[in-house]
């Protein structure tokens, strides 16, 4: 009996959600059409200022603040509250404040995997559909993707982080030059050890430029300030693994390492490194809130340089379609302020070294010898732009790998 | 050097421990629970939502382990009342239990405005501390001394755990419903109560090895995205390793918290491999591990009869 009731029951609910199902269908596919005759609509209108905006210098005609709609595309989810999709989110809310936007012109996409194309193509088609003129996409797995919806929707622009495709209209990248802010984190890093040894969590291995660059400019900037310090570097395989990362940080402590650098999304280093009484620079966001006994400094993100510099040329029309590669110029880059627990000095030298670089330094250049001996770079001349993000597969020659 | 990395091993084996036991003592009884992974995310979650809001360890474990009991009880209530298939039911309160304490966490965030850290009285409460006098013991005062309390909490838990197994009447009688439900049932066991009793004791457990991943390795700060990570499938894989004896376990906690840990204190200078190997490492040797055992064919130390079989009374 009770085993009839409960199919019976189930048999009712399945139906129910059948109606349940097709009953949305039905709303979603009308809002779809009405949302198709507002976008051809939108388009007639835009090609219409077009041509009586002709003295606007960029490649499309100007969008009015009240009708632009920004798409964002995240790998993660920013209420995580720290980390890379809340750095990129931090840079969309800087953007809709410094532009005066309202939240729903906003369209944010949250927890689209990367890997997987029928997702992001999903995603960025429901921002399409709610007729966003420029669409970011934060995580290098989106490049494919969005490079053929680029082709597919010649009339948006699609501004693609961390990537290496463009064509020059209506789809660019955008990075920025982290290593310089690495480098004055380094400076911090080289005036405060004592044993002259510092740890480096690392997310991945040699092979990745990103991260080996960030390693090598840290000991670069560790170099300038103590020429006897070394670089002790652990690789975790994993962009964001809080356990492996805590062990990893554990590992270099053990071994007398008294300052701990990062390139890992969590706070976990910083507080291993709390928990031992030592010190230690975080990545991403300003960890001196979570550290507070043990944080000196974190390189950090601003992206709202770039977003809110984007999107008012959009507003503007004076998109041009050129690929952004910021740094500590453009204010893109920068370190967190410094804490307490910084050595003596510290800030004239980080300053120093700051305006070093502002005078056109590039950390990167001169007598640059990896730690297998070889000849990277030598006395005026400088590693190109491709080198930086492409090649960077050796350690500087105070980086040690045990 | 050794001494450091064994007690790197002690601390990454403990959580996997916790969920051992807990596994264990729910096996015994005749249930394979694979909702390890889930009950262990949402004692992660209920203990630092506790901790977070009341400072206070007890509570904070207690509230683990009341959560580790109630996801537990979903569990009996499916399997042991209405006989649903065992392993359908596990891997459901695995997603069950990670959508739970990923929808609350987030919730948690938002209300902090941001990652919540435990106080610095709470993080002080767990920190590692050495034993006066014992502590100070060269080599063995470090290793075995100097741990966090909820290290000593996991053994002595899977310590009672083997003693109330194999020493207790109770214990025994559990053991019976586990092996053959039918004939326990007619020497007068109560077959469902005992059944109910330990999936949610041992459920529990599995809680409580959630709150070391979430107040200890988090480092006290709550992140969304990956507390438990895969330690609750190794528990029920180190279930195997220690042949259902908690006191086994322990020794099987630490092998697999030394493989964990161990990519990092082998000098990358003198032996080069992959990173890949360390991850499989566990895996390869509870295959190993698998193999000698089926060779050696003990009944002592192989699954219980009755596990994973639901029982029905009425088809006895």
């Amino acid at each position: 009996m009770f085993k009839k009731l409960l199919s019976f029951t189930l048999a009712l609910t399945m139906v129910f959600s059948l109606t349940a199902c097709t009953a949305k269908n039905a709303t979603t596919t009308g809002d779809a059409t009405t949302d198709n005759a507002a976008a051809t609509e939108g388009a007639a209108t835009s090609e219409g200022t077009e041509e009586t905006a002709a003295t606007a210098t960029g490649l499309f005609a100007p969008v009015a603040k009240e009708d632009i709609k920004v798409g964002v595309i995240h790998i993660g989810d920013p209420a995580d509250g720290a980390g890379y999709s809340f750095a990129h989110d931090q840079g969309i809310v800087a953007m809709q404040q410094a532009l005066g936007l309202t939240d729903d012109q906003i369209i944010r996409k949250n927890n689209v995997s990367d890997a997987d194309a029928v997702a992001i193509r999903t995603a960025i088609e429901e921002c399409l559909e709610e007729e966003c003129q420029i669409i970011f996409g934060t995580s290098w797995g989106y490049m494919d993707t969005m490079e053929q919806l680029a082709a597919e929707y010649p009339e948006v622009i699609f501004s693609h982080c961390s990537g290496y495709k463009s064509n020059g209209t209506n789809f660019n990248n955008y990075f920025g030059r982290i290593y310089q802010a690495r480098y004055l984190a380094g400076v911090a890093a080289g005036l405060k050890t004592q044993s002259d040894k510092i740890g480096f969590v690392a997310a991945m291995g040699k092979d990745n430029s990103e991260v080996t660059g960030g390693i090598n400019a840290f000991a670069m900037g560790i170099e300038s300030v103590n020429p006897d310090a070394k670089v002790y570097v652990k690789v975790t395989n994993s962009w964001f693994d809080p356990t492996l990362e805590q062990q990893a940080a554990e590992s270099l402590l053990d071994m007398g390492c008294d300052v701990i650098g990062q390139h890992a999304d969590t706070t976990a280093p910083q507080l291993a490194a709390e928990a031992r009484g030592v010190w230690g620079c975080g990545y991403n966001s300003d960890m001196t809130k979570d550290a507070p006994a043990a944080h000196l400094t974190a390189p950090i993100w601003n992206w709202g340089t770039y977003y809110t510099s984007a999107v008012q040329s959009v507003i503007d029309g004076t998109w041009t379609g050129e690929n952004y590669f910021g740094g500590l110029t453009e204010g893109l880059v920068a370190i967190s302020p410094l804490s307490d627990n910084v050595a003596e000095g510290t800030a004239d030298a980080i300053n120093a070294a700051e305006v070093k670089i502002l005078a056109g330094f590039q950390v990167f250049e001169g007598n640059i010898v990896d730690n297998e001996g070889n000849q990277i770079c030598t006395e005026g001349k400088a590693l190109t732009d491709a080198d930086i993000t492409g090649k960077m597969n050796w350690y500087y020659k105070n980086v040690v790998v045990q | 050097m050794i001494i450091n990395f064994l007690f790197a091993a002690i601390k990454a084996g403990t959580p996997l421990l916790f969920g051992t036991t807990g596994e264990i003592m729910t096996e015994k009884t005749g249930h394979l629970n694979l909702g390890v992974e889930g009950m262990m995310f949402m004692g992660a979650f209920m203990s630092f939502f506790v901790a977070y809001h009341s400072d206070n360890l007890v509570l904070s474990l207690l509230a683990a382990f009341a959560i580790g009991v109630f996801a537990a009880f979903i569990y009996a209530v499916l399997t042991v009342s209405f006989m649903a298939n065992q392993n359908v039911t596990g891997l459901t309160l695995t997603i069950f239990g990670t959508g739970f304490a990923k929808f609350f966490g987030a919730m948690m965030i938002d209300e902090a405005g941001g990652s919540p850290k435990l106080s610095t009285k709470f993080l002080n409460a767990i920190s590692e501390k050495s034993i006066p006098v014992l502590g100070d013991i060269p080599v063995i005062g470090k290793l075995l001394f100097s741990h966090n309390p909820l290290v000593y909490l996991a053994i002595v838990i899977a310590i009672l755990c083997t003693v109330y197994m194999l020493k207790t009447r109770s214990g025994l009688n559990m053991r019976a419903v586990g092996e053959n439900p039918g004939a326990a049932d007619a020497a007068g066991i109560n077959v469902t109560l005992t059944k109910y009793l330990h999936i949610m004791v041992g459920g529990g457990i599995c809680g409580l090895g959630g709150a070391y991943l979430s107040l200890i390795n988090g480092g006290g700060i709550w992140n969304n995205s990956s507390v438990v990570n895969g330690q609750g499938w190794i528990s029920v894989a180190l279930v195997i390793f220690a042949s259902w004896n908690p006191a086994k376990a322990i020794i099987g906690s630490l092998v697999f918290g030394a493989f964990s840990v161990l990519q990092f204190y082998v000098p990358k200078n003198i032996i080069e491999i992959p990173n890949a190997f360390y991850v499989m490492l566990p895996f390869l040797i509870t295959t190993f591990v698998l193999i000698v055992t089926s060779m050696k064919k003990s009944k002592e130390g192989s699954q219980p009869a009755g596990c994973g079989v639901n029982y029905f009374r009425e088809e006895r």
